[in-house]
Parts: structure tokens; sequence; C-alpha cells
């Protein structure tokens, strides 16, 4: 089945068997391999993009309900050369060891600041229940998305 | 992991979607955020020749106040309900509960109506629309019919929703001023709880039950007790004999019992604000 799905502000249409999971897609059809396939069973979030601006388990939706919407991965944050500001907050706070879960934990960030520009400790610690970090670097994580916060207040 | 192979229709509307399930009869699975079916497709349980999604059918995504009751588009998603100012007013309980499900990707795309028909033990929502009394709308070939919560979940994964019938809403009673409490103990906090607890006070104090049984449950003995002013401890007491629980790799069915009596005996309490 054709589908056509805005990534990272591109359109790009493609032919997908239905059954084909977006995370795929994503990697093995549009090449980006930022998104990363870590439990494959919606627990650990590193498969998170943003879906038409919220963030959802790549791994759990399939390609063909995305047709016709718009999604954003982590190769769609930085402006050219210049990091997202939550991607410049991870890495002056480093938010994290291996860098595995770092994808998601970022896109998963994004979607969290939209919703909550303002958010305390725990609220970031709630709002990133959906990811795991086998590292257990959630520390710094948490660090780095406050100072994302407090910076796009100033 | 892969699904197996299927068919993929898009239903534009909710009779479309009503005509596909006619045509294709127990082929056919209704596919709206798929944080229930996806999972089991993946893992193979579950292997439907033919889906219809019907993830687009936004006039099913609505809360509306209907005087005496919430009216709740099936689609509408776990995300809305816990943002909803609506239901802070007039049903708080099933607000909190929807904020509780899963984590926050699971609830941008995981709807009430899919979470309902799915009829999981281990579900939040199925406990909190039988603590709060509420019932389905459900459209099939033969018009449309409304379905008590006490007589929507008959079996593990098993409800009264027929193969070729669409739930299209959820009516919950308002509750504004009443006590109500959630309590869930997971192992992680996305996880599904391990025993949870829904309880709504009001006229008919109601408590449901989460994975205490093969199906979502009410404490009935323990709503008994309540209503009979017996202490949180007591009501606790009573619910940690109700159910059929089973044992798994998080807990046996002992412990169940024993959390059952706690979670209900701090609902109770939490609820009265004693």
């Amino acid at each position: 089945m054709q589908i056509s799905i805005t990534v990272n502000g591109r359109e790009r249409t493609s032919e997908v068997e239905p059954r084909t999971l977006l995370v795929h897609h994503i990697r093995d059809e549009l090449g980006l391999t930022g998104t990363n396939v870590g439990c494959d069973t919606t627990s650990c979030g590193a498969c998170t993009v943003l879906l038409d601006g919220e963030s959802v388990k790549s791994c759990t939706l399939l390609a063909v309900q995305a047709d016709g919407e718009s999604i954003t991965t982590i190769e769609g944050l930085a402006d050219g050369e210049k990091l997202h500001p939550v991607q410049a907050a991870f890495r002056e706070h480093h938010g994290l060891q291996c860098g595995f879960c770092t994808p998601g934990m970022v896109m998963a960030a994004v979607s969290l600041l939209a919703e909550q520009p303002d958010p305390t400790e725990h609220d970031v610690r709630e709002g990133l229940e959906g990811n795991l970090c086998r590292c257990t670097g959630y520390h710094n994580i948490v660090r780095a998305v406050l100072a994302a916060a407090e910076g796009s207040q100033a | 992991m892969i699904p197996l192979a299927f068919e993929y229709e898009r239903a534009d509307s909710a009779e479309a979607a009503i005509a596909a399930l006619a045509r294709h009869g127990d082929e056919a699975k209704l596919l709206a955020g798929g944080h229930s079916l996806l999972p089991l497709m993946k893992l193979r349980l579950a292997a439907p020749a033919v889906i219809v999604d019907i993830g687009r059918l936004s006039d099913l995504s609505y809360v509306r106040d209907e005087g005496a009751h919430l009216a709740i588009g099936a689609l509408t998603r776990h995300h809305d309900l816990a943002t909803s100012d609506l239901l802070a007013a007039e049903a708080p309980l099933l607000r909190h509960a929807a904020g509780q499900v899963g984590d926050p990707q699971v609830r941008h795309r995981g709807t009430i109506g899919g979470s309902v028909v799915h009829g999981d033990p281990a579900s939040d929502l199925p406990a909190v629309l039988l603590a709060m009394r509420a019932s389905v709308v459900v459209r099939g070939p033969g018009g449309e019919r409304t379905i008590a919560a006490d007589d929507l979940f008959t079996g593990f994964l098993e409800t009264t929703v027929g193969p070729d019938e669409l739930l299209t809403e959820i009516k919950v009673p308002k509750t504004a001023g009443a006590g109500w409490s959630f309590q869930k103990l997971a192992r992680r906090s996305q996880d599904w709880a391990i025993v949870g607890v829904a309880l709504q006070l009001g006229d008919q104090p109601g408590i449901g039950l989460v994975n205490m049984a093969p199906q979502p449950t009410r404490a009935v003995d323990a709503e008994a007790a309540l209503s009979a002013g017996a202490s949180p401890s007591e009501v606790g007491r009573s619910a940690s004999a109700e159910g059929d629980p089973s044992a798994d790799l998080n807990a046996s069915v002992e412990y169940r019992r024993h959390l059952a009596g706690v979670l209900v005996g701090r609902a109770v309490a939490e609820a009265q604000g004693s």
C-alpha cells in the first residue's frame, strides 16, 4: 500500500506492507537510523519519535497509521549545525552514558516540554517514565531536561 | 517482532467500520490506537486476517456534558482524558486514572474504547468504569444498545461486545464532590498494576479491582461493608477475600490478596479524607 508521511519536514512517499512497523519503516526504508529499536515491546522508549508533535513509540505503530501525518525523528531536531535546545542540554549536562536510549529520551523530553514548559524535577521524572536508561544515567538526563526548560524560559 | 500479514482497510465512518465487520466476520479486528492489539499481534498471540483501522474517526473523540452524565467518545485518547477540564470537575477519578495508564507515549495513542473492549483484567480503566457504574454504547448491524459496565466483562480478554459491533461511547455518571481514590502498585511506574483499586464514593459506592480476577471485577462484599460504615481496614479485609486472582511472575495469589486488602484500605481512607 502506498503511504505518504512528512518526515522531518519532507514528504516521503513509499510502498509498504501493511504490517510494517513505523520504526522499521523509519530505519530500513527511510534510512534514518537514529531511532533505535530497544525492547520492541512498548516498554523502553528507545524508538520514540514525534507524531504531529507528540511522543509515540514507533515500535507500536504501523507505518500505515502514520500515512498523511507528520513525524519528527532525532535527525529532524537540529537546525543545520545548531543543536535543538534539548540536544544541547544533554551534551552540556552529559545526559547520556552509552547513548542507546538517548534519541528516545531526547524526543520524549521535547514532547514533555511542549506540554509542560516549566516542569519540576518530579514532573520530568514522571514525564520520562516511558523511557528506560539501562546505564541508569537518569540523574543527568533529568538535569539536562530541567536545564533545557530553564533555557527556553529565559 | 513483526505481526503476521493481514489485509488493511481504513474506515472513514462508524457505519463503514460496522459494514466492514459484517463483511469479514470473525476474521477482522478493529484498530483504534493499537496499544492493546498491536503488542498481541507482534507476539503473534493475535493474528487477524483483516485490520479495520478506525483510528481516524475523529468524530468519536470527545468528552461531553449530557446533564446527569458525561459522554465520552470511544476514540478519546488517555492523554485527552487526563487533561480534560470537564473530567476534572465531574469525574476526577477517571481523569486521574487515565493519567496513570502506561506512560506518556502510550497515553498519546491509546484510547478509552480500545482499552475497555480489550477487557484486560490488568488494565486500569475497566476497573474505573466498574467503580463509577458507567455504561458503554455499542453499535452493530441491528442498531445501538447500551451495556452496563457490570455486564461487560465476562472472562479473560472477553466482553459482551459482539464481533460485529463497534463500541462508540462511554457514559459516566457525574461524581462532582464525591470522594474517590485510585491505587496502583506496579514494579516500575509504566508497568501494569500488580493489583489496582478504583474507588468511587457516592450513593452507591463502587470498588473496581485490577488484576484480581480473570476479568476486571468489582469487590461487592467490600462495597457492602463500606456502605454499612465499616472502617478502611475492615473494607480492605473484605476485598482481600474477593475475586479470583492468579499467580504470575510478579505476584503469588496470596500476595495479590494481601495487596488488595492494603490498597482498598488506603483507597477508602483517602476517599473519605481520613
